[in-house]
């Protein structure tokens, strides 16, 4: 087992008692902080988080493989679309790198405190020195194997001069099932505790089909792309959490050279069925949920992000459309340009002749333009706005959280009360030789149970509290996202504009020669 | 060149080059354009209505001509078809571009045709022309009897002849070519309206997604959401740029080279029929001949009347053709050169209007904090 002494405190198997039924999807840590605390911290506060982030929970066992899932086609409209919670780094395979990512502290003590959720704040703070310089890519997608066990695999590269690394410049290769390893281990970790993990990009039967059968196509080309593009954003949206960014696991998705195989993520399993299952369970669970809420910003943040996710879906569909339209305009300005080339063959009139050539010539350039306008189209705006859609459901998923922390605070408070009549009504109990041990017992269910309560509300507020420091920061986040990709597509319309001045303005001498 | 066949013939007394189609009415199914023509003498105008069917009418009247020699070899300047409310498939692909619905290029096509009847020096004059121009009074809706240059009407067993061998080489050149042509220019002008719907559907996509980004926008005082509802409503004006520019390429597209090309089309239609017409008549022409050698003594002579006859009106209609031909050809290589020019230059105006306008949106979210 471990090295540090890892006793769960009592509260922790309550909690399993307490959801009756549901699958534990949300598997407490069997860790605490306790002995890993640097004399630096405040003493204020330091809560044993029993919602942290896992400890390295290799030491686990839990052999099962309770959530891997099912690898449908998901669409941003999927309900399966959910988030794949993993139990930590896979259990199956023995890491070939020893678990250094948390025993050993690269960035000194500040990396233990990581796990204690007070202490974020300060780790923030503290880190205000090294400032966020990070550019991450995602490249030279290479076929690794044959048929139905081929995978594609990405040249991750790190480009940084923050003190968190081991180097300013490194690559790695990693796979598709890599970085859905990654994203579950994080959501597992941060979810429930009220961050937003950005969501891993979604998978696709068909499209991985394709390349693996060999199909050296231009939609299999598109697809590997579009994917290499989507791996992209998806890590550098992930490092810019600046929470995110020092967790081990991310660490080691970017530094190390071997990672150790996602195996939770597989396809069809019984598993990924019983997943399923759980979902409808947990679906019912939040309409019962009837929280009082007390404070009026989340429920005008709710709603906000409620609409948003409407709106932002409109114009994903609206930018799609016009995705499409671009292209087609691109294939009937070849065919324009195809006749064109024709009709200048059929001419005798050797000037209007040669004008209907150039002018196919002309037609084919801008063909190309109308393409490129459409890539740009697409992978600044459509992914921007799905990107988008996405983030969202991480959102609306990180409030749901704090209804099931709530839940959860006010049904100890509700069996603490139970416990407290039923000791009231030990006073008239007729059997006063059994009176003393029941009376024992039930106080000391009673001190459990109110240890509970507190911890309940101590884990509310803190997901209160860092859910609003999130919103904020994503509403940051958007406005710099936005505008970044805004002007990249700007730039790609002015462009377009010069070039068709350019191609007009070689064009012209030759329609005034016609005669 | 052309002989005053009768009294009937007038002299046009308006600048053929410079009528104008300036407006059109439309009440349910009908048209009515509204024409201006400047005097010859003094600096009088007239203003006509006319309907579609009066030029129909106008048409009609060049097609009867049956007096005047060869006049089967003359091009004919070929009017737009009718646009119709909820027309059948098949009429929209006659249309083609001028289906769209888009007054300004129907007017335009409309204007052609009157300025190349009034430019053919056999056809303007016709006392029709002259009546269609400057009369007050709607020239009289009198159906006259189709005739043979109506083509929809002609049997089966004419439209076998189109490929009957020609005796002139010349001739038979003329045929060939013009055959891919027409099927070429066509092609070409189908490609290009299917470029022009999309681009229109572009257009509307850029509407929909710069209202749509109005929605986006949040009230509150909060600095993010406002920094945010900033950047929608500024992308939004960056849409609504992109309709713009869409919709100005369009038009440029559909109002010159669009317009030319259809009118070359038409305009080689136009030619296929006279050819036809003369290829028709040659084959005439080799049944009289034949009739008069077979023919009986008794019957001789009067069939070789007919022969006569009938040569006298194929070489009418040949030397007529080839002068049209020759006249076709600078003229149509003038308008192919004047589409391909304006489009060039209305392109070019529009790129350098947008890339102008696009480098100002630039410049605001460069400057935006």
């Amino acid at each position: 087992m471990a090295d540090t002494a890892r006793d769960p405190p009592p509260e922790h198997t309550d909690f399993h008692e307490l959801e009756d039924g549901e699958e534990d999807l949300f598997p407490e840590p069997t860790a605490t902080e306790e002995e890993s605390q640097p004399a630096s911290l405040p003493a204020e506060d330091i809560s044993t988080n029993s919602n942290g982030p896992k400890q390295d929970s290799l030491f686990d066992d839990d052999p099962e493989d309770l959530f891997a899932e099912a690898t449908e086609e998901v669409s941003l409209d999927s309900p399966e679309r959910d988030v794949l919670l993993s139990d930590g780094p896979s259990p199956a395979i023995t890491p070939i790198t020893p678990p250094t990512s948390v025993i050993t502290p690269r960035i000194g003590h500040a990396h233990d405190d990581m796990f204690t959720r007070s202490s974020f704040d300060e780790i923030e703070e503290e880190e205000g020195g090294d400032s966020f310089d990070i550019h991450i890519s995602v490249s030279d997608p290479e076929k690794v194997g044959d048929g139905m066990n081929a995978y594609m695999a990405y040249k991750v590269t790190t480009k940084t001069s923050m003190s968190l690394f081991k180097c300013s410049d490194f690559s790695v290769k990693r796979r598709f099932s890599d970085f859905l390893g990654l994203h579950s281990k994080l959501a597992s970790k941060y979810l429930h505790i009220g961050y937003i993990v950005p969501p891993a990009p979604e998978k696709s039967i068909v499209g991985m089909t394709k390349v693996k059968v060999g199909k050296e196509d231009q939609s299999s080309n598109e697809f590997v792309e579009k994917r290499r593009s989507a791996l992209e954003r998806y890590l550098m949206r992930t490092v810019k959490h600046p929470i995110l960014l020092k967790d081990p696991d991310v660490l080691q998705f970017l530094e190390s050279s071997e990672l150790p195989r996602a195996v939770s993520t597989q396809a069809l399993s019984s598993a990924g069925l019983l997943r399923m299952v759980n979902k409808a369970a947990d679906a019912v669970n939040k309409m019962t949920i009837k929280m009082n809420e007390s404070d009026a910003w989340f429920e005008e943040k709710q709603q906000h992000f409620e609409n948003l996710d409407v709106q932002l879906r409109k114009l994903h569909t609206s930018v799609e459309s016009l995705v499409c339209h671009r292209k087609e305009l691109s294939v009937n300005t070849a065919q324009f340009a195809k006749s064109a080339a024709m009709l200048g063959n059929s001419e005798d009139h050797t000037a209007l002749s040669r004008a209907l050539s150039q002018l196919a010539e002309v037609e084919e350039k801008i063909d190309q333009l109308h393409q490129d306008q459409a890539n740009a189209d697409f992978y600044l705006f459509s992914e921007l706005l799905g990107d988008y859609v996405r983030l969202i459901t991480a959102v609306k998923g990180v409030f749901d959280h704090r209804m099931k922390t709530w839940q959860k605070w006010q049904d100890s408070q509700m069996l603490l009360q139970k416990k407290r009549e039923a000791e009231a009504k030990l006073q008239f109990t007729n059997k006063p030789d059994k009176l003393q041990q029941a009376k024992d017992e039930i106080k000391e269910e009673i001190e459990e149970l109110e240890g509970k309560v507190q911890q309940g509300e101590r884990d509310f507020e803190q997901i209160s509290k860092i859910i609003r420091k999130e919103v904020s920061r994503f509403e940051k986040e958007r406005v710099k996202d936005f505008k970044s990709i805004i002007i990249k597509y700007l730039e790609s319309l002015v462009q377009t504009q010069q070039q068709l001045i350019k191609y007009w303005e070689a064009f012209l001498p030759e329609a005034k020669a016609i005669s | 060149m052309m002989e005053e066949a009768k009294d009937e013939a007038s002299v046009l007394s308006v600048h053929g080059d410079d009528i104008k189609v300036t407006e059109v009415l439309k009440d349910g199914d009908t048209l009515t354009f509204l024409i201006i023509s400047k005097k010859l003498s003094g600096t009088g105008e007239y203003h006509v209505d006319r309907t579609y069917d009066d030029f129909e009418w106008l048409q009609q009247h060049l097609f009867a001509q049956e007096d005047v020699p060869g006049i089967q070899g003359v091009i004919f300047p070929p009017l737009p078809a009718k646009p119709q409310v909820n027309a059948s498939a098949k009429t929209m692909k006659q249309l083609g571009i001028l289906g769209l619905g888009e007054w300004q290029p129907y007017c335009k096509a409309m204007e052609t045709f009157l300025r190349q009847v009034a430019a053919h020096s056999v056809l303007c004059r016709n006392k029709a022309v002259e009546v269609f121009l400057t009369s007050s009074a709607p020239p009289g809706r009198q159906k006259i009897r189709k005739n043979i240059f109506n083509r929809l009407s002609q049997a089966v067993e004419e439209m076998r002849k189109e490929g009957h061998k020609d005796v002139d080489e010349f001739f038979q050149t003329e045929r060939d070519r013009n055959l891919v042509l027409t099927s070429c220019t066509k092609t070409a002008a189908e490609k290009f309206l299917d470029m022009v719907l999309t681009e229109q559907k572009i257009a509307v996509a850029c509407g929909h997604f710069s209202a749509a980004l109005h929605l986006l926008v949040e009230p509150g005082e909060d600095a993010d959401k406002q920094a945010f509802s900033r950047v929608c409503v500024k992308l939004s004006e960056v849409f609504e740029s992109m309709k713009k520019n869409m919709t100005s390429v369009a038009e440029n597209n559909m109002s010159t080279l669009g317009l030319g090309l259809d009118l070359e089309s038409r305009h080689q239609e136009a030619e296929k029929e006279m050819l036809f017409r003369r290829t028709c008549k040659l084959v005439e022409l080799e049944s009289t001949k034949r009739n008069a050698e077979k023919a009986k003594p008794v019957k001789k002579l009067a069939m070789e009347e007919v022969k006569k006859a009938a040569e006298t009106e194929f070489e009418h209609i040949c030397r007529v053709a080839k002068q049209e031909i020759t006249r076709f050809e600078k003229v149509r290589v003038e308008m192919l050169q004047q589409a391909l020019v304006q489009w060039c230059e209305k392109q070019l105006l529009t790129a350098k209007e947008s890339a102008d306008q696009f480098n100002k949106h630039l410049q605001v979210f460069g400057g935006m904090a």
